[in-house]
């Protein structure tokens, strides 16, 4: 067993110790607001600790739209297409995050930045069309301010990528005058 | 033998309560005190009301003004936010709109330093006076009634002392003094209906409840509010937490329950967060729990965090899913009054459900009964969503024209295009075209008109808007959503929408039609739970009221409203282009646009667009050179683009 797939089953049998309620979802939100996703190895636990077979649990989390079975991006994109999000056009907004990030929903971007997931309503119907970007809501969306998210990003990672290479350079120097 | 509080204690103990929370209220929203509200729900806080509040806080210190700047719940007026009511002994409350940091630097400097209340950015004074302009005077308070919504927006849902001085768990005591029985009767008398969508009678639930006998019972409050394009349970469990606990209270007093779950969907996490607060603060106000206000009755509620399935909002479904299964629907009878979450009688109501039983209890019956029509009750709260002007929360008497809501609340369709159709119940409900906005909202006339109440989610549809499109985006949802249990609706669904997709792409027949109408009645005999029984209600209203989009997109390949990507194009005409402008090249997202070398105008290369309409946007109004042709056959040839046009670009 990896040390990842160790912390998880500790992290899943901590949870039961603490919890009464026993509850197979209430143990899967649990577990994917931990880990970001569901593990496999992680379901398998809470099976066992329910007396339930893996089957019993993985018909459970099929069944809800909450739960994810792959890791999430660091910015999980969730594109809001409920009625009012649809007749402002969100239909627009997710085609071109798919376009732009080369992904289709349920997908991961291959360096693992982006996740793109489609969601039924968030109740922000007011400011539709919406996009959810981690726990940040970015009311009506255009097509154009997709590109503006994604180079406000890109410039992000740059000074950030600027900031480690001077850092570097500063060591480097440092150690070279030592 | 009915269970009989003690009053003694409880009325002391509540007389405490209450006065304190009072005292405390007066002092930091008292007519002596200067007071800054800004709202905040979840609309609020996603148009920036969280830099708003910072802003107050900052520059009225910085002034050195003394003020109490708190965050509020929902006013309704979510075209307006970041909204912020602001009061000053002296003064009416003044309500601000559009807010950002900038603004309010100004307004706190000019109203706090200069005394001049800022009207740039004025929406009107609160209650009535003659001295200001007032909220009141806009013609949405000629119809609205805020009964429900009443303490939405004016106090801060996180604090139980405010809610409290409201009158919160005003008819929770009363409920008390009362005892079981008459609560009961209360409600009959009022003849209040469940919110909810089917407006089942909410005392004969709660009767069949009480008459089991059991050791246990629930009380569950279901704000699983599925259907996409509504959010008033969002909006009143963030605004007016307490209301709701209150409500689950009175329904267990009434039937004998200690339990109570609220069934809230994962993606509402402000709703859920604020419920665990509140719950907690009740319970350290003695208000939850045992021995509640020493009266000797027990309650305690516990929050149920959907996982995202719009069966769940179904009564059977939602209690498998509680119970930590797959939310399927089950057969009915048993009803869940008779054996519910894990085999106990359980009593399953709307937010606004309890929402409502709080204010009946506290007003008593007769007021409510006074509003409304012959069989429907009350008032209907609406979120209005979609094309039109001022989206938001209202809440309107039962028997209000669907006209009024439209047009005189919710201020018509913007930029000046037509009203289609409003769209009322989510996917279970239909679509009510322009010659029908006189009917009144009541549950009874809705369901003439082939639409339903549902849980109030109203989105309005403009010129722009392809009734089919709309249609397969239900069914779409729809057949998603299917548990899958009964045959008629797990393959019904994907065969409707199947067609619905071969008609928005141009490749209907007919016979599709036909096909369509079949498979609609199939649904309804062949399915258990309403979500198929009602599947076919978006097909069915929009083959009624507009058939004849149906046959433009089967006989034409025409989408009258220019939206199905498949049948429609955009087009710049030639002579209205303006050569020298390059917005629509700009707005393009995919490059779809090039210059033509010698003419200079623009040429929409089609194989590349997306059909996006970012173009149509960004065309200036004076030109007005773009347009949206459907069927396609109808768009001029246009030159190929010439390779070199890539070699063009400055790199």
């Amino acid at each position: 067993m990896i040390e990842d797939e160790r912390e998880i089953v500790e992290w899943v049998n901590d949870f039961f110790n603490d919890d009464k309620d026993q509850n197979l979802i209430g143990a899967l939100q649990a577990l994917q607001s931990k880990f970001g996703y569901l593990p496999k190895i992680g379901r398998k636990s809470i099976a066992a600790r329910l007396n339930m077979s893996p089957a019993n649990v993985h018909a459970v989390a099929t069944f809800y739209n909450q739960f994810r079975f792959v890791p999430p991006g660091k910015y999980p994109i969730k594109v809001c297409l409920g009625t009012a999000c649809v007749v402002s056009q969100g239909k627009l907004i997710l085609d071109h995050w798919k376009r732009r990030l080369g992904i289709d929903v349920g997908e991961v971007t291959e360096n693992k930045e982006y996740s793109l997931d489609r969601v039924d309503c968030v109740g922000c119907c007011t400011l539709a069309p919406v996009t959810i970007i981690g726990e940040e809501t970015f009311a009506k969306m255009a097509v154009t301010r997709v590109d503006g998210i994604l180079l406000q990003h890109q410039i992000q990672r740059e000074q950030e990528a600027r900031k480690i290479a001077a850092e570097k350079t500063e060591e480097d120097k440092s150690q070279s005058e030592q | 033998m009915s269970f009989q509080p003690n009053m003694d204690a409880a009325g002391a103990a509540y007389k405490t309560l209450r006065d304190e929370s009072q005292k405390r209220y007066d002092l930091i929203a008292g007519d002596e005190a200067s007071t800054v509200m800004v709202g905040a729900a979840t609309c609020g806080i996603a148009a920036g009301a969280g830099a708003v509040t910072e802003a107050f806080k900052n520059e009225l210190s910085a002034l050195g003004v003394e003020a109490n700047v708190f965050e509020v719940g929902c006013m309704g007026h979510c075209y307006a936010e970041p909204m912020a009511v602001v009061k000053r002994p002296g003064y009416p409350p003044f309500v601000y709109h559009l807010l950002d940091p900038g603004k309010v630097r100004r307004l706190v400097r000019k109203f706090f330093s200069e005394e001049d209340p800022y009207f740039d950015i004025f929406l009107g004074a609160l209650g009535d006076g003659e001295d200001f302009p007032t909220m009141s005077m806009a013609p949405r308070y000629g119809h609205e009634l805020r009964r429900l919504l009443k303490r939405c927006g004016v106090h801060d849902p996180r604090d139980i002392g405010q809610a409290i001085a409201l009158g919160a768990y005003e008819g929770f005591f009363k409920s008390l003094e009362l005892g079981a029985e008459n609560v009961i009767d209360q409600i009959k008398s009022s003849g209040l209906r469940g919110l909810g969508g089917a407006g089942f009678l909410t005392w004969r639930k709660w009767t069949a409840c009480k008459e089991q006998q059991a050791d246990e019972k629930y009380i569950i409050c279901n704000a699983d509010e599925g259907d996409p394009g509504a959010f008033m349970d969002r909006t009143i469990l963030e605004s007016d937490t307490h209301a709701v606990i209150a409500g689950m209270m009175i329904g267990g007093l009434a039937v004998g329950a200690e339990k109570g779950r609220v069934y809230v969907r994962s993606e509402y996490p402000l709703a859920v967060e604020r419920l665990h607060k509140a719950i907690d603060d009740a319970r350290a106000a003695n208000l939850l729990g045992e021995n509640i206000l020493g009266s000797g009755f027990a309650f305690d509620i516990r929050v149920v965090m959907g996982a995202g399935a719009f069966v769940c909002g179904e009564e059977t479904a939602l209690l498998a899913s509680i119970e930590g299964r797959r939310g399927t629907p089950r057969t009915k009878p048993p009803f869940p009054a008779e054996s519910g979450l894990w085999g106990k009688p359980t009593v399953i109501n709307n937010v606004k459900t309890f929402a409502n039983v709080s204010a009946i209890l506290d007003e008593g019956p007769e007021k409510f009964a006074a509003i409304g029509t012959e069989a429907s009750k009350g008032t209907a709260v609406f979120a209005l969503a979609g094309k039109i002007l001022n989206t938001g929360l209202v809440e309107v008497p039962m028997g209000t024209t669907l006209r009024d809501v439209v047009f005189d609340i919710g201020g018509g369709v913007p930029s000046g295009k037509e009203f289609k159709a409003v769209q009322i119940g989510g996917p279970s409900g239909g679509c009510v075209p322009a010659s029908l906005l006189d009917t009144p909202v009541d549950f009874d006339a809705l369901a003439e008109a082939g639409s339903m109440m549902g849980s109030g989610g109203m989105v309005i549809l403009d010129e722009d808007n392809c009734m089919v499109e709309t249609t397969r985006f239900f069914l779409e949802f729809l057949q998603r959503e299917s548990c899958g249990k009964c045959t008629f609706c797990r393959i019904g669904t994907k065969h409707m929408l199947d067609l619905l997709e071969k008609i928005v792409e141009g490749k209907g027949e007919m016979a599709d039609i036909d096909n369509l109408k079949r498979l609609a009645e199939d649904l309804k005999a062949g399915s258990l739970c309403n979500l198929g029984k009602t599947a076919a209600n978006p097909v069915l209203t929009t083959l009624r009221f507009f058939r004849h989009e149906y046959e433009a997109h089967i006989l034409e390949q025409k989408c009258p409203a220019g939206e199905c990507q498949a049948l429609t194009a955009f087009y710049i005409l030639p002579d209205k282009c303006a050569r020298g402008c390059d917005a629509c090249v700009g707005s393009c997202p995919t490059e779809a646009i090039w210059t033509h070398e010698k003419r200079r105008t623009k040429i929409v290369e089609q194989d590349k667009c997306v059909n996006c309409g970012s173009c149509l946007t960004a065309c200036p109004p004076e030109y007005d050179a773009i347009v949206k042709i459907s069927p396609l056959r109808d768009v001029p040839p246009s030159e190929p683009r010439p390779n070199k046009e890539k070699s063009l670009d400055p790199d």
